[in-house]
């Protein structure tokens, strides 16, 4: 009689966790991601130690890549091509480009491989998988604002030094800014880490996809220098109205403009939503494919 | 005791060969199933998995019908040769890839050491890596440091905490990871064959933690090894898989016992020349399985007959004896027994059996059986009165089926017996 009760009383406990091959799509351990919230930041930690522990020079990397970048870019479409800046000082105006863009594609980039490049922990333990993106966009944010401090710095020299800098008050929208680009970041690498799994020729594409992207944002151009014809096309990426309202906003040129940022932001929320759906349903059974 | 981790039907398909091509086309024929509301067309094909037969598919079930349950407190030991399941079961148990079919229902906390020092990064500090790396496991970051110092008190590695472990020597390297591991305190521990690192003294250390965590804390530990005096130590049962089957489940020494059969390769009969234990009246002197060639053999197919051969020797003359044979399916436990008295009247009126040797044959029903690994146990006896000699898990033979109504389709069969009944329309 005992272990009848007993038996109703086990069938009747609720269990805590099944394990099942389907799961719904919108099923997204987004609980769990906060309990795992430790792991988040002692990832972040684990990046940037790792990434400098043996270099000589070590975190001056970080400004010596933007510099150098925007070196390169200030000779060769500057000074060569002549490519307009809208009369900015040209160290600037490419180095705005350079720090933003350098985040977006830093995050795709790294979000792109996470599954390759965690292989061997995601192949012995279990944790929401989500923690692993995330951590690459935090970490690349910290990078972001040493990098923004960087900016800082030359764009105040330029301010004091009585050159054509307008600042206004749209710099308050900095931070919207950056939440935008590290979801369009996080959102496209999340869902080609998921198709690379499967598909690997998209890795090949990948570097090459993005080159051409930042052709067709205005990073070494500004918008304004794009004829009528073909604005729609630019103004279609996302990121550009992003990056012209950031310059808009530091150095008074550019166009600030209240719809095309909109539409970055409702493209962002999308395609955050899609690569968080597909990145969850992929991660269950990417151990098979990889 | 109630029930912790629940296993139903579990299956694991696997796909062989080049992944990468053609998968375009399986994936899009998948879709178009699922689309119509069909079953998945790859799902059927696929065959049970012996990776030493060439099969005709490339898929491959490295897991089918697996079912049990584990008991709250429960150490359970997983052992089988290699590539007959053990990972795939872990890693499926420990989320880290999820089952084709089935499902596994479970309570309470898991934490799963499939390898020790997960995310451990060569240049950072001990001290950063446990932190890492308990993390990676599910802890937080108070609890890591409520327990940091037993921690490092159990690994041993005090001077080097501060130091990266790529100068660890490899042994401090795991007794460090194996201390975080210990310390997780999950109501489920699943650890895969950790212990074949370090020194004997350390795995030791480890398998006292172990056995620390079920016996006192009550915790249940699901521990895959090849290493049997530490599965016999630590485990109170086991599961046998093979070919990503369950071939036997129950009390530990028995399955290691089946283990030790297939393993190598021996079975098919049972002999003992030893001198009789002093005044022993009955000694059983072998159990052999005869095929219909006459041979000894460890392999018999259904569709040919079979046999067993039972040898006996009685040390005194006495009355009353008997002996017996009992068949065991390694998963379906007991089918049948049989005793020499069902038949022989001389043994049924109590006969005096004289001293010598006795040989007889029984032959097996093997058109009932169905495949799989069976043991015979065979002992002697004075039927309610005294045993005389017994063998039990001693003698094994595998049966591959050819002639039961389920070897000529695909379709399954529950039942310890593949029985052909006559149905008569009435």
């Amino acid at each position: 009689m005992n272990t009848v009760i007993d038996d109703n009383f086990d069938e009747k406990a609720e269990w805590d966790e099944i394990i099942q091959p389907h799961t719904h799509l919108l099923d997204l351990p987004l609980k769990e991601v906060w309990r795992y919230r430790d792991l988040l930041f002692l990832l972040v930690k684990r990046d940037f130690v790792a990434t400098y522990k043996q270099t000589i020079l070590g975190p001056i990397w970080f400004f010596l890549q933007p510099i150098l970048t925007t070196l390169t870019f200030t000779l060769i479409f500057g000074r060569i091509a002549k490519i307009s800046t809208d009369g900015m000082p040209m160290l600037l105006f490419y180095m705005a480009g350079i720090t933003l863009w350098n985040y977006f594609s830093e995050c795709i980039n790294r979000t792109a491989t996470v599954f390759k490049d965690n292989e061997a922990v995601f192949g012995k333990v279990y944790f929401p998988r989500l923690v692993m993106p995330l951590s690459i966009v935090i970490s690349n944010l910290v990078k972001l604002c040493i990098q923004f401090s960087l900016f800082l710095l030359f764009w105040i020299y330029y301010i004091v030094t009585g050159n054509a800098v307008h600042p206004n008050m749209a710099i308050l929208l900095t931070p919207i800014l950056i939440i935008i680009m590290g979801g369009l970041g996080l959102g496209f690498g999340m869902i080609i880490s998921a198709m690379t799994t499967k598909y690997r020729d998209l890795s090949f594409l990948l570097t090459f996809g993005i080159q051409l992207l930042m052709y067709a944002t205005p990073v070494i151009y500004p918008l304004s220098s794009i004829s009528s014809k073909y604005k729609w096309l630019i103004m279609a990426n996302p990121m550009s109205s992003v990056i012209e309202t950031f310059r808009y906003a530091f150095l008074g040129s550019g166009v600030f403009n209240g719809s095309g940022l909109s539409y970055s932001a409702g493209f962002m929320i999308i395609i955050m939503a899609l690569g968080t759906i597909i990145f969850n349903k992929v991660e269950k059974s990417f151990m098979d494919t990889v | 005791m109630s029930t912790v981790i629940k296993v139903e039907n579990l299956g694991k398909q696997y796909r062989l060969g080049e992944v990468g091509t053609g998968t375009l086309s399986h994936d899009l024929n998948r879709w178009w199933a699922r689309m119509r509301g069909k079953e998945d067309p790859f799902a059927k094909i696929g065959e049970a998995n012996d990776r030493t037969r060439k099969g005709q598919s490339e898929y491959v079930w490295a897991l089918q019908d697996i079912n049990f349950e584990v008991k709250a407190g429960e150490v359970l030991g997983i052992i089988g040769r290699n590539g007959a399941g053990k990972s795939t079961l872990l890693k499926i148990l420990s989320k880290v890839t999820k089952p084709s079919t089935g499902q596994i229902k479970t309570r309470g906390r898991i934490a799963s050491l499939l390898e020790v020092g997960t995310g451990f990064h060569p240049e950072m500090t001990g001290r950063e890596n446990v932190y890492l790396n308990g993390a990676i496991m599910g802890m937080t970051k108070s609890e890591i440091s409520r327990k940091f110092d037993e921690i490092v008190d159990f690994a041993g590695v005090e001077r080097y905490i501060d130091t990266p472990v790529k100068r660890y020597s490899s042994g401090m390297y795991v007794r460090l990871a194996f201390a975080v591991a210990a310390h997780l305190e999950p109501e489920i521990l699943i650890v895969d064959e950790v212990l074949a690192v370090g020194d004997a003294e350390f795995q030791k250390k480890c398998l006292g933690k172990m056995k620390d965590v079920s016996v006192n804390d009550g915790r249940t530990v699901l521990f895959v090894s090849h290493n049997m005096a530490a599965v016999s130590a630590l485990c109170n049962t086991g599961l046998l898989l093979k070919n990503g089957g369950i071939c036997a489940l129950g009390e530990i020494q028995n399955i290691i016992s089946i283990y030790s059969k297939i393993g190598n390769g021996i079975g098919g009969q049972t002999i003992d020349e030893s001198v009789p234990n002093p005044g022993q009246k009955l000694k059983i002197r072998s159990v052999r399985v005869i095929n219909e060639l006459g041979d000894v053999s460890a392999h018999i197919d259904n569709a040919y007959r079979a046999f067993i051969e039972l040898t006996f020797e009685v040390l005194k003359e006495g009355r009353g004896y008997d002996v017996s044979i009992e068949l065991v399916h390694t998963g379906y436990g007991t089918i049948f027994g049989s005793t020499l008295k069902d038949v022989d009247p001389a043994a049924n009126d109590g006969n005096i059996f004289m001293e010598g040797i006795y040989k007889y044959k029984v032959a097996l029903p093997v058109d009932l059986l169905r495949a799989g690994d069976y043991i015979i146990n065979a002992a002697g006896a004075v039927p309610k009165v005294e045993m005389l000699d017994e063998y039990k898990y001693e003698t094994y033979f595998s049966l591959t089926d050819s002639i039961s109504p389920v070897a000529k389709t695909t379709e399954g069969r529950r039942g310890a017996i593949l029985p052909v009944l006559n149905w008569e329309r009435v």
